[in-house]
């Protein structure tokens, strides 16, 4: 069974956060509230809908995290769909960051 | 180029102002984002994996050295000091906050600047030919047409909640440089047998889901006449347009479905009800706006025989070859500015670059740049005498990469990288086939090569019009890629036909190498460039070689 | 809602009665472009002024010779996406000449009222909860066009050739 976060884009700057454990909203995925199966899933988008009448952030939804097959224990699962992970770490090829980058060998190389 | 007059000022400024009352009200929670996504969508504001992203019209692909500056300004200021050149001439910036958004466009508006309608269901950005005004086959400068058409629908009252989004661009010159075939509405300044210049009128072009080639719908329009039928076109297409299914709603699918001839009666009956004389701009604001295109006093420059530079200096020898075009003007040149350097990102420039080609603009040209939909910049008068010296300060830029035209001058959309819409990455891919057919003299051999890559069906990428192209897609979680091959958005337009399974992203860059090895095996000789290679030849060898089968 | 005319929150002295009701005898009233030709007979013996209310997918050509028997022709925005009525606004009083009341119903909101007002609307129905200054804030955010329209707004190349200053904005 895997866990579910709900991720949203904060209204003022369009930054990637999550609906944090503590309550309000978080940038550190590790901080994110997790659900366990559907219906704690939708309380969870409820309360996130509760975030966009606040203002306070856009477009929330549900995503998976990946299947807990954690070597350490303790370590939390990460973000199952790469768009996820995109999301959550920046774009894999930045301008800024390519200048003092060196090249990966291959397409694929340097994926999350 | 066109300058504001203090209408054109007024109605900026005006245009900053009701923004931000709109933005004002969005955070004040007054305006839901169904209600809001619709006006900042009109404002080129996309909201993106990571933030807010700003579309900065730039139009017709004409920018002074002051607003290059500027662009450079804002890409540190509100960005992270880069921006990207996109396939409409367009710029955008990956970082916005929605908060500063109101100061940026006020930035703009210093240097007569704007982001209206680069985004939403509206008329957008007119593209034209970035030799506009110096190429040597030029008929007509499309430039005043663009500038008449991007005035006239500017916040047009009945074009701004249209079926879906509105695409014009326009080509005054032989050759097609701006795909016009692939336009909503497609116009070539053409001459008629009793020498007059009109507009041949074409409509239903585009990419996207169902690629099209657009059709002729009037074979020869007085250009007096454009704005009224243009209007008709847009009407008839603003009514009868699918309003259910946002995936049929462009205007090729209504012209697919009720055929040209018809939807050609359909305009035409229209445009006889309508009162032109209201519409059509008098000879006289044509000619004001036409004065701000006429050709600048081109300071004599002599015919510089470069033959003795192009042997001692092979490197220059080749960018030469690949990346300056004739002029009219015996004595300069028309220089492009690869922004694809070997690995890296198509269309990507620092704020240190904008602020060199803006330098470079006025000590080597007459303050002008140019942007084209295959992301690299134009300096559109440069003497030929000066060339040499020139291409040693782009060489120190990172902007002399000898490729434009060449495999190496990928085009590449966002992609999932950035894009909320794209289902695979575009840029990893560009960087490796960048990578694999960098060397510079391989290229030169290879010849004209267009490879295009979009990360989704929306094919921002053009990948339908690459001679490759290459459609990211999501299989069960994974990145593949669809290899076309044929496609041509100049005069010959085609859209590129599959050619079989996809690939996943250890296998792309093989499998195009694998094309390009093909091709140098079949082609008749050197002077066989790839397409026409491919035309002769058909799929069957380059299949073989890519899956054994024939 | 409310109804948005002459630049201030005015009453409604139409209605728009459902399909099978009864029209009232003496006030002006909405038909359907269905009812009116189900029961034009009928209708036009009324001694009230009779108003024709069009869907967006319907074009104000089927009635083009018997416009002048509507006093008032209401355009719907099922959504305020559908951007159909702006053109049964502007072909109404280009190609038709019509000089009665364009309604605008359905979704309006605030921001497309400038738009709907240079095609040729000159009534909104508006949901009544912002303050009416908004709205005619809203209609007064520009003095600059750069196309003619339906409202008689003079375009700025009108201006240029005059010599004439634009309007100045609010």
């Amino acid at each position: 069974m895997t866990q579910q976060v709900v991720s949203a884009n904060r209204l003022a700057d369009g930054r990637v956060v999550y609906l944090a454990a503590e309550g309000g909203w978080t940038r550190e995925l590790a901080a994110a509230r997790r659900a366990d199966g559907k219906e704690a899933g939708a309380a969870l988008l409820a309360e996130a809908e509760a975030g966009v009448r606040r203002c306070e952030v856009v477009a929330p939804t549900l995503v998976e995290l990946q299947e807990e097959a954690a070597e350490t224990p303790g370590e939390l699962p990460g973000l199952r769909r790469l768009r996820e992970r995109i999301r959550d770490r920046g774009p894999t090829r930045e301008t800024g960051r390519l200048l003092t980058e060196k090249p990966a060998a291959t397409a694929a190389a340097g994926g999350l | 180029m066109y300058r504001y007059d203090e209408f054109d000022q007024a109605f900026v400024r005006q245009r900053v102002a009701q923004f931000r009352d709109q933005v004002n009200r969005r955070l004040a929670g007054e305006l839901s984002e169904d209600e809001f996504k619709p006006l900042r969508l009109m404002n080129g504001l996309y909201l993106q994996l990571h933030a807010y992203m700003l579309r900065v019209a730039i139009p017709y692909g004409v920018l002074s050295a002051a607003q290059l500056r500027q662009l450079a300004f804002i890409a540190r200021r509100y960005d992270r000091g880069y921006g990207h050149f996109t396939t409409r001439q367009n710029i955008q910036y990956n970082w916005i906050r929605l908060d500063e958004t109101v100061e940026i466009l006020e930035a703009l508006a210093e240097v007569e600047m704007h982001a209206l309608q680069t985004s939403g269901n509206c008329i957008r950005n007119t593209t034209a030919d970035p030799y506009a005004g110096v190429a040597a086959d030029e008929i007509e400068d499309p430039r005043v047409w663009c500038e008449i058409i991007r005035q006239w629908s500017s916040l047009h009252p009945e074009f701004s909640f249209l079926p879906r989004k509105f695409k014009i661009a326009v080509s005054g010159a032989a050759q097609d440089r701006a795909a016009v075939k692939f336009h909503d509405i497609g116009l070539y300044l053409r001459r008629n047998a009793e020498g007059e210049v009109g507009f041949e009128v074409l409509v239903g072009g585009g990419q996207g889901r169902t690629p099209v080639v657009a059709e002729t719908v009037r074979d020869f329009l007085p250009k007096r006449h454009l704005l009224s039928y243009l209007e008709a076109i847009l009407r008839v297409y603003n009514l009868l347009g699918r309003r259910d299914n946002i995936y049929k709603a462009r205007i090729k699918i209504l012209v697919q479905s009720i055929g040209i001839a018809e939807f050609a009666r359909l305009v035409e009956a229209e445009w006889a009800q309508m009162d032109g004389s209201s519409l059509d701009l008098p000879e006289e604001e044509v000619a004001r706006i036409q004065a701000y295109f006429a050709p600048p006093d081109y300071p004599a420059a002599p015919e510089v025989d470069l033959a003795a530079q192009r042997r001692a200096e092979p490197a220059f020898d080749r960018w030469l070859a690949a990346n300056v075009a004739r002029h009219r003007v015996p004595g300069y040149a028309i220089v492009t500015l690869s922004l694809k350097p070997t690995g890296g990102i198509p269309g990507d420039a620092t704020a240190e670059q904008m602020e060199r080609v803006a330098d470079l603009a006025e000590r080597y040209g007459l303050g002008e740049i140019r942007t084209t939909h295959a992301q690299n910049l134009v300096l559109p008068d440069v003497r030929r005498a000066d060339l040499q010296a020139l291409w040693r300060e782009l060489e120190t830029a990172g902007l002399a990469a000898p490729n434009i035209g060449l495999a190496g001058d990928i085009i590449a959309c966002p992609g999932l990288d950035y894009c909320s819409l794209a289902n695979a990455r575009s840029i990893p891919v560009a960087q490796d086939i960048s990578r694999r057919l960098g060397d510079p003299e391989r290229q030169r051999l290879l010849g004209p090569l267009q490879i295009k890559i979009s990360g989704c069906i929306n094919a921002c990428g053009h990948h339908h019009a690459g001679h490759i192209g290459i459609l990211g897609v999501d299989k069960r979680g994974e990145e593949f890629y669809q290899v076309t091959l044929g496609g041509s958005g100049e005069e010959d337009a085609a859209i590129g036909g599959i050619l079989g399974r996809a690939f996943s992203a250890e296998e792309i860059g093989p499998a195009v190498e694998a094309l390009v090895d093909t091709y140098l095996e079949l082609r008749a000789d050197e002077g066989e460039p790839f397409l026409q290679a491919y035309r002769r030849l058909g799929d069957a060898p380059f299949k073989e070689k890519l899956y054994g089968t024939a | 809602m409310a109804l948005l005319k002459d630049g201030a929150l005015a009453e409604d002295p139409w209605t728009l009665p459902g399909e099978a009701d009864e029209l009232p005898a003496e006030a002006p009233a909405f038909v359907s472009l269905e009812r009116w030709q189900a029961e034009r007979e009928r209708l036009l013996g009324r001694n009230a002024p009779l108003g024709l209310r069009l869907r967006a997918e319907q074009s104000p050509d089927t009635v083009a010779e018997e416009l002048h028997r509507f006093a008032a022709i209401a355009l719907e925005f099922p959504r305020f996406q559908d951007g159909r009525a702006y053109s049964h606004a502007r072909r109404l009083r280009e190609h038709h000449g019509y000089r009665g009341e364009i309604r605008a119903v359905g979704q309006v909101l605030r921001d497309q009222l400038l738009f709907m007002q240079r095609c040729g609307f000159d009534a909104f129905e508006i949901a009544s909860d912002e303050p009416v200054e908004a709205w005619l804030a809203a209609m007064a955010e520009f003095s600059v066009f750069y196309q003619p329209a339906s409202d008689g707004s003079r375009p700025a190349w009108r201006h240029r050739l005059a010599g004439t200053q634009g309007g100045e904005a609010a």
